[in-house]
């Protein structure tokens, strides 16, 4: 049962019309990994994030959720069916947040776990509470997203996301769009989950990051995984140009 | 013959009588209208074209002609087929459905503004499409375009006049009840109109205060 992959992507192929995004990329993921895509714009990185809950459908190939397939050829209305089901059990944790602004924190934190889980208020309410103590923010409980800082913006996106007790979280480029000092603050909540053995891929621009917390690391480039490996390895000694040159450029101004 | 106001205090019960009338019409068809238009938006852009193309129709018809000849044709023009509405309730199928075609317009648009990232975190979470634009989608869309829709319901309530052509004793109606056993026109219009006004300071005041409080929720 621990060598079955939860996430099992299988010749993955994703183009828009002549443009070919993913290139027959194939990723097992174990439970409890944590596994970094790193790679310039455009290599087709989130696109294949965004392709295991199949917010961006691949054109061929397959996705895995453990003894399920994700992205399974079902008529529209099953399919609804089948996809709303398996992406309660995906979390996933955007750039630009995605926070609801017309809802406070706790009402973004307990409104898929009402709707989906049939919790009572009461139950997530609480649920609300541990999830935001979680994530440090639980004095905020009250707040609009409006009246949040980014980094807690993308703390409290954080807590939703885990609020529906996913097995896998997915990550794209969660620190990205945040201001220098508000990093860390996201980056300490993804350290904390790391230590509890949460499943997660995370699609990042910060080497330091992917070098210090995730188990393996990916190199994308164009569509192909160029190489992958444990981060000791892809950091300090990669085999291919492609990922030199991408690290020279990137290790430089960090520190 | 000078102008005479004090012809208008013994009117003033029917005149009181006409402006709930006013008030009540106003507000059936404005909750009919806000929403229907709730619901041609989301069937204008999301349902599939079969259903989509007769309610474009529909909508075409209500925009393109003439509100009075719709009151007209809803009133008498349906009896003959059947289907014998009360005056008042003729008048706000008729009031209600016009605004309905114009409140959709500016729903569509605010649901068109609302970012991508909405819809997308909604589903990712496993809220289905319909989940989402309920929870998610709708009520962002309609907090920002409160203040256009308020400006509907202002214009909704000075067309409610309309609706005095098919007997329903509103405000307008009454004052000319009142000119008719007193041949007072001038007094009685401004009366009326002074009347309108005071219910439009309401309604503003009512559409400042929803605009403030979405303000805040968000």
């Amino acid at each position: 049962m621990t060598d079955r992959p939860i996430i099992d992507i299988r010749n993955a192929a994703k183009s828009y019309g002549s443009l070919e995004v993913l290139k027959d990329i194939s990723l097992q993921v174990k439970r409890g990994q944590i596994v970094a895509i790193i790679g310039p714009s455009g290599s087709g990185k989130s696109t294949l994030l965004r392709a295991i809950n199949d917010l961006d459908p691949l054109t061929s190939g397959e996705v895995w959720l453990e003894d399920t397939q994700v992205n399974k050829k079902l008529p529209t209305r099953q399919y609804e069916a089948h996809i709303n089901a398996v992406r309660q059990n995906i979390g996933m944790v955007f750039q630009h947040f995605n926070l609801f602004p017309h809802l406070n924190v706790r009402d973004n934190i307990t409104l898929a776990p009402k709707m989906l889980k049939g919790l009572s208020k009461a139950e997530a309410d609480q649920l609300a509470v541990e999830q935001l103590n979680k994530v440090g923010l639980l004095d905020r409980i009250d707040y609009y997203p409006s009246q949040l800082s980014g980094g807690q913006k993308q703390r409290v996106a954080i807590a939703r996301a885990l609020a529906m007790k996913p097995k896998v979280m997915l990550f794209d480029e969660a620190t990205s769009a945040l201001d220098p000092e508000l990093v860390e603050e996201v980056n300490l909540v993804m350290k904390q989950l790391a230590e509890e053995h949460m499943t997660m891929i995370i699609v990042t621009h910060e080497m330091g990051f992917a070098q210090d917390v995730c188990d393996r690391v990916l190199f994308m480039d164009q569509g192909v995984v160029v190489e992958e490996g444990p981060p000791e390895v892809i950091f300090k000694a990669p085999a291919n140009d492609r990922t030199k040159n991408f690290l020279r450029k990137h290790l430089k101004g960090q520190n | 013959m000078g102008l005479d106001f004090s012809v208008v205090p013994p009117f003033a019960a029917a005149l009181l009588t006409g402006a709930l009338w006013t008030i009540a019409i106003t507000a059936s068809a404005a909750v009919l209208s806000f929403f229907g238009g709730i619901l041609f938006a989301v069937i204008a852009l999301y349902a599939p074209l079969f259903i989509k193309l007769p309610f474009r129709l529909f909508a075409w018809l209500f925009m393109g002609t003439p509100l009075l000849l719709q009151l007209f044709l809803i009133y008498f023009g349906l009896i003959q087929i059947g289907i014998d509405l009360p005056a008042f309730v003729a008048g706000v199928i008729g009031l209600g459905l016009h605004y309905t075609v114009y409140n959709s317009d500016i729903i569509q648009s605010g649901i068109r503004a609302v970012d991508t990232g909405q819809y997308e975190a909604a589903r990712t979470l496993g809220l289905s499409r319909i989940q989402a634009l309920r929870k998610i989608i709708v009520p962002q869309a309609v907090r920002s375009v409160i203040p256009p829709i308020g400006n509907n319901m202002i214009a909704l309530l000075k067309d409610s006049a309309l609706v005095s052509v098919i007997g329903v004793a509103e405000l307008t109606l009454s004052s000319q009840m009142a000119i008719s056993r007193t041949f007072r026109p001038f007094e009685f219009y401004v009366a009326a109109a002074a009347c309108y006004y005071v219910i439009n300071l309401g309604l503003e005041a009512g559409l400042r205060r929803i605009e403030r409080r979405i303000q805040i929720a968000r």
